[in-house]
């Protein structure tokens, strides 16, 4: 099944390749993966998107944990969360065309933001199924280029995916002195 | 007072307590070489940089100490690769520094510029580019903390030439490393102290798996201290033998695919596995699907990612192995599990009492007998590094290591080559301890240059070549898997006696089983560097073996009548 993954790191050089190494090495395929700051300085936040099963996913996490500049990981698969997809959509629209394709587009919801005489720039946010959904009403009329910038997602309610710094230093602390993995 | 970039490498390697770097200098990194003058550090040339990583693992293993190895750009990166993920899958705590072309030429494929932390990625903990002279202080120290802590392994630290050249101030209260606390409850499932201890207590055919954490994590004798208190035997991988005294009472030997026989059986009896330390790999597991069927399974590892791995546990803890053994032990019942021991027994037959060195000679010489006269002569007291392949297995069955880290082999990566250089590294690291080398002439011929390395630093070190005249292991292999034929696995070799008169050293070929103990008695005596060329049966093959992917307790035994009894069973 697909697991999403929070992914707190250090925005330093390199840590995005070493992230996406990680799955490489151990042959996870990525579905999704997106990256971007966060609120706070210093830390950028990815989002994952794997299939792998319940094992595969905790040693994903695991070994996540491994890599130094990885501040924390939350499985917030089965959590109620958000989760959005943004699409760019440029799809053939001339004469007749044009307006049905403006009626798809009121439809979802959707905006236009770029017209030419022949074809339309369509952008949407939404969830994945919602944007295969669009694709698929909107193939008939020719799909000329498509890009999407893969899944982000939050943990729902006022809780944050994972505790702040000063929170879990203090219970990281006081709960093991001796902890496995990277611990100074 | 302001530093240069390379000062403060080895200002904070002198903090972190080192004095022996093995290394290799050249342009990138030269600024460092000059620097390393004015500081109290003994260097010692290797001839090769993957020899430097292999004494700095040796050095490590022998210590539990961070081995240091220093290589310059380009090719000197590249030739500690092999080095670096021999420390990585055997979990040695080692740090590289290389040298790397200034900051500004990175990316312009200059003259010996290589991405050396993209290359050793996967096969560092971590690695560093430090391209400012002030980050390289907080880099090297916080190397050290990665290197050493957790699950131990090896740390890449590349320093461009412009950044050791440069100076800076260096505050050296504000370069203590600080590295994310993984929260302890990151991973769900994991067992408790109650649900080990309720599985342990209630087991009628416990066993316990002891790997190399045990000495990694310095416990020795809580381990001993379970095993004795529940009557529990031990059973130990490759890289734990030392770890529990092979004389111990409740120690049945090494397990997997050249392990005992009744050591595997037991394995596929046994109603419990206690796993510490170890990872379940599969040289040591065979047929997964088939592998401790009648067994629950407690796992121990410091590494949260080894836990449900290759084998799906009952009860795992993420945990410092002392730490969580020390938790169990007050609640350890002691039931004498007297059917359980005299099953093992019953499978042992009674090879308990073999002694090899009481069967005939028949005039030819086996490895087996000059490991077990080398044993003999030592008292079991040397710390041997081995190679790998057929002499490898033979020196884990037929050498008794009484004590910790007093068996040094790369294990994970099964690295040929690895044995001279490690050996160097154990020696200046323990340069009060005996250690034999004990490695294949195909082996010894990968890294044989390092002769002149021990020989430079005047080591006392000894080194047993078994020498069949075959890339053994794989020859084996062609004679089980591959109708005996022998594709490239004849290997001929120098007259290796010879050889070590031309490094100036003691050396001779012992061809038969009476001239062993003068031989190894006689090299003991060398002042310096001492070399036997055994030159052992050619088709030899090691015995009992479980073929790769096949069933544990499904073993190809010594076909009898045989010059050797693998058990008097047999």
């Amino acid at each position: 099944m697909l697991h999403t993954f929070a992914v707190y790191v250090d925005n330093k050089p390199g840590v995005l390749n070493r992230v996406a190494s990680l799955f490489r090495r151990r042959a996870f395929n990525i579905e999704s993966l997106t990256v971007g700051h966060t609120e706070q300085p210093g830390i950028s936040r990815m989002t994952v998107v794997c299939d792998t099963d319940e094992y595969g996913a905790r040693r994903l996490e695991a070994n996540l944990y491994k890599l130094v500049p990885v501040k924390r990981v939350e499985n917030i698969t089965a959590r109620p969360t958000i989760s959005r997809d943004l699409a760019l959509i440029k799809v053939s629209a001339a004469g007749d065309a044009r307006a049905q394709v403006m009626q798809l587009v009121d439809v979802y919801r959707a905006r236009v933001v770029d017209v030419s005489p022949d074809s339309l720039v369509i952008e949407t946010t939404g969830t994945e199924d919602k944007i295969d959904s669009l694709l698929e009403v909107l193939r008939p009329y020719g799909l000329i280029e498509m890009v999407r910038t893969g899944r982000v997602s939050m943990v729902r309610g006022s809780a944050a995916a994972g505790p702040s710094r000063q929170v879990e230093t203090t219970a990281a602390a006081a709960s093991n002195e001796n902890l496995g993995n990277y611990s100074v | 007072m302001p530093l240069t970039g390379c000062q403060a490498l080895w200002e904070a390697l002198v903090r972190e307590g080192v004095h022996v770097v093995f290394g290799y200098p050249g342009g990138a990194i030269l600024p460092a070489y000059d620097a390393m003058l004015g500081y109290p550090i003994r260097h010692v040339l290797v001839r090769h940089e993957q020899g430097a990583t292999h004494m700095a693992d040796g050095y490590a293993r022998a210590t539990g100490k961070v081995g240091v190895a220093v290589a310059t750009s380009g090719p000197g990166a590249t030739n500690m690769v092999t080095g670096i993920a021999t420390a990585m899958m055997d979990s040695s705590p080692i740090v590289c520094i290389t040298g790397q072309v200034g900051s500004k030429l990175i990316g312009s494929d200059a003259f010996q510029e290589t991405d050396i932390t993209g290359i050793t990625l996967p096969i560092t903990k971590h690695n560093y580019l430090v391209t400012r002279a002030e980050d390289v202080a907080p880099a090297v120290r916080e190397a050290f903390a990665v290197a050493s802590s957790g699950r131990p392994g090896p740390v890449l630290v590349d320093i461009t030439k412009d950044a050791q050249q440069a100076t800076c101030e260096v505050d050296w209260a504000t370069t203590e490393a600080h590295l994310t606390e993984t929260r302890d409850d990151a991973l769900p499932g994991d067992g408790t102290v109650a649900d080990a201890i309720a599985l342990i207590n209630a087991a009628e055919r416990p066993l316990i798996l002891a790997g190399h954490g045990v000495m990694l994590s310095g416990a020795e004798r809580e381990i001993a201290e379970l095993a004795e208190r529940g009557n529990i035997p031990i059973a130990v991988t490759l890289l734990g033998i030392g770890g529990v005294p092979a004389s111990h009472r409740l120690n049945l030997g090494m397990m997997g695919m050249h392990g005992e026989a009744w050591v595997n059986t037991a394995i596929q009896e046994a109603d419990l596995l206690i796993a510490l330390g170890m990872r379940f790999d599969d040289r040591v597991t065979g047929n997964l699907r088939t592998y401790a069927l009648n067994a629950r399974k407690i796992h121990v590892d410091i590494d949260r990612a080894e836990l449900n791995k290759n084998v799906r546990v009952d009860v795992a803890i993420a945990k410092d192995l002392r730490t969580a053994v020390r938790e169990w032990l007050p609640q350890v019942g002691a039931p004498d599990r007297k059917a359980w021991h005299a099953r093992i027994a019953e499978l042992k037959g009674d090879s308990a009492v073999r002694d090899i060195q009481n069967l005939p000679d028949n005039g030819h010489l086996y490895a087996a007998h000059v490991i077990n006269d080398l044993w003999r002569l030592t008292d079991g007291n040397a710390v041997v590094v081995t190679d790998v392949g057929q002499h490898q297995m033979w020196e884990a069955q037929y050498y008794k290591h009484e004590t910790s880290r007093s068996l040094i082999t790369s294990g994970g990566l099964g690295t040929m080559g690895f044995a001279l250089p490690a050996a160097i590294g154990a020696k200046i690291a323990r340069p009060d301890a005996e250690v034999w080398v004990v490695v294949g002439d195909g082996g010894f011929q990968m890294t044989m240059p390092e002769l002149a390395t021990a020989v430079q630093e005047g080591l006392d070190i000894n080194i047993a070549i078994i020498n069949n005249g075959y890339l053994g292991m794989v020859r084996q292999w062609q004679e089980f898997f591959y109708e005996r034929r022998y594709a490239a696995t004849p290997i001929s070799g120098p007259d290796f006696a010879k050889l070590a008169e031309a490094f100036g050293i003691w050396g001779r070929a012992v061809e038969r089983r009476q001239d062993v103990e003068d031989a190894v008695l006689t090299a003991r005596r060398q002042k310096g560097v001492a070399l036997i060329d055994f030159r052992v049966e050619q088709e030899d093959s090691v015995y009992p073996m479980v073929p790769a992917g096949a069933d544990l307790h499904k073993m190809i035994r010594r076909p009898s009548p045989s010059p050797i009894v693998e058990t008097a069973a047999d």
